[in-house]
């Protein structure tokens, strides 16, 4: 019970500065919007498998801005200052639910100006958007941890995308194969064991995080 | 001679590997036909490869329980050597693809795999070298390794059985499969090829760990 306030506050915390400094959620808007306009200038209206190509490749660069921060933006005293109220369990899943937030956000404003400006080629938008929703929560989730990884290691956002993307390319691979079935009305087989497979996956990684975090905590 | 007797076999198993693996028999078949034979180096390869990184996960786990930094020093060198194994898969992959499948690389889900087990390697080794303290270097390096490690095995083991493949044996469990392998080159493969290319890979890494630890102490002594 104790740890699950001390999530709740953790990430009351997250979400007040979120508030408070918009900057910083606007910056990641207008970083959306802007690649977004590039891509439109430089594509038009792209078919449907390109399409979703694009959307995914999108999905990873907002998920490396926007998650970055999350440990980036902590100073070593403030650090301290967590360490000595909190434990690093409830530290690190409660950074893991306030990404997974802030991404299905980020995730459905990217869907809206794909729609916007490079066309909608998308048979059924529920589908598609239950699926970016839930391929932005792993996404993030492994960002997540990886930004703590880079985050102790001093090192900048870069170094996620370094650390990153080979471990993402299955998990995107899969997600871009699952979301075809957004673009037509037909279902195609081995749908259920790919969902199956990227949510034990997610669990994986949360498993993964709760282990590994508290060795990267301590100094 | 008494502790050394593990390096003149991988000699002895691979010079067997060798000599046997292009004079002994093996099936004809039709595609395949002599480029068989590079079973006992390909395949081998990838068995030496997993053997490393997870040899690399476990002095990575020691590291992070018992905070000792040679185990890290192990860690590293293992990783090592494992993706010189995965280059060396790679390549012998793409030169037999290149006579049976028409072209070097065609973004078969097992090469897929292998060329993200590489990146990720890489990116190991990238982030060991940024960080400049020894202590904290361990410890972000073998939290990465634990992790990438648990990441990778849904590419290898999982997701390869899931979609369709160039490779054989894409159901069930490639070459452990009784069925898939003639018996001639079975033996070959299990006594000779794969024992003698992991005690290779084995003897490449400790001379490499005992030349780090000879820097280690030159650094510290001036």
């Amino acid at each position: 019970m104790k740890s699950v306030r001390q999530i709740i506050a953790l990430f009351k915390k997250d979400l007040l500065l979120e508030i408070r400094q918009q900057y910083s959620f606007y910056g990641i808007i207008l970083y959306v919007a802007a690649t977004i306009f590039v891509l439109y200038l430089a594509m038009g209206n792209p078919e449907a498998d390109v399409w979703n190509g694009l959307f995914w490749i999108m999905q990873l660069f907002i998920c490396v801005n926007a998650v970055a921060k999350s440990f980036l933006q902590e100073s070593r005293g403030r650090m301290l200052y967590f360490y000595s109220i909190a434990g690093a369990r409830d530290f690190i899943l409660a950074k893991l639910l306030f990404n997974t937030l802030l991404m299905a956000v980020m995730s459905l404003v990217s869907w809206l100006l794909f729609v916007l400006l490079l066309g909608n080629p998308i048979q059924n938008p529920f589908r598609f958007v239950a699926i970016a929703v839930f391929g932005g929560f792993g996404i993030s989730l492994v960002f997540t941890f990886l930004s703590a990884i880079s985050a102790r290691a001093q090192q900048n956002a870069a170094m996620m995308a370094i650390l990153g993307f080979p471990l993402i390319v299955p998990q995107v691979l899969l997600l871009m194969k699952l979301s075809t079935v957004a673009f037509s009305d037909v279902l195609q087989t081995g749908l259920t064991q790919m969902i199956l497979l990227l949510a034990a996956l997610n669990i994986l990684v949360i498993a993964l995080s709760i282990i590994l975090f508290p060795f990267l905590w301590k100094d | 001679m008494r502790r050394s007797w593990w390096k003149i076999l991988s000699i002895a198993l691979l010079c067997y590997t060798i000599i046997a693996g292009f004079l002994g028999g093996v099936p004809a078949k039709p595609i395949l036909n002599e480029t068989i034979r590079n079973l006992y180096f390909h395949v081998a390869m990838w068995f030496a490869m997993m053997i490393f990184f997870l040899v690399s996960l476990i002095y990575s786990i020691k590291y992070l329980r018992g905070g000792k930094l040679k185990n890290d020093f192990y860690a590293a060198e293992f990783a090592n050597t494992g993706i010189l194994f995965t280059i060396l898969g790679l390549v012998t992959g793409a030169v037999w693809a290149n006579y049976t499948w028409g072209k070097p690389w065609s973004n078969d889900i097992k090469q897929i795999g292998a060329a993200i087990s590489l990146l990720i390697y890489l990116a190991y080794l990238v982030l060991r070298n940024a960080v400049t303290d020894l202590d904290k270097r361990a410890r972000v390096a073998a939290v990465y390794n634990v992790f990438a490690f648990f990441m990778l095995i849904p590419t290898l083991w999982i997701i390869p059985r899931l979609v369709e493949s160039l490779h054989p044996g894409g159901m069930g469990n490639p070459a452990f499969n009784t069925k898939d392998i003639d018996s001639r080159m079975r033996i070959i493969f299990w006594f000779g090829a794969v024992p003698g290319w992991t005690l290779l890979g084995l003897w490449m890494t400790s001379l490499r760990i005992r030349m780090r630890f000879i820097e280690e102490k030159q650094l510290s002594n001036g």
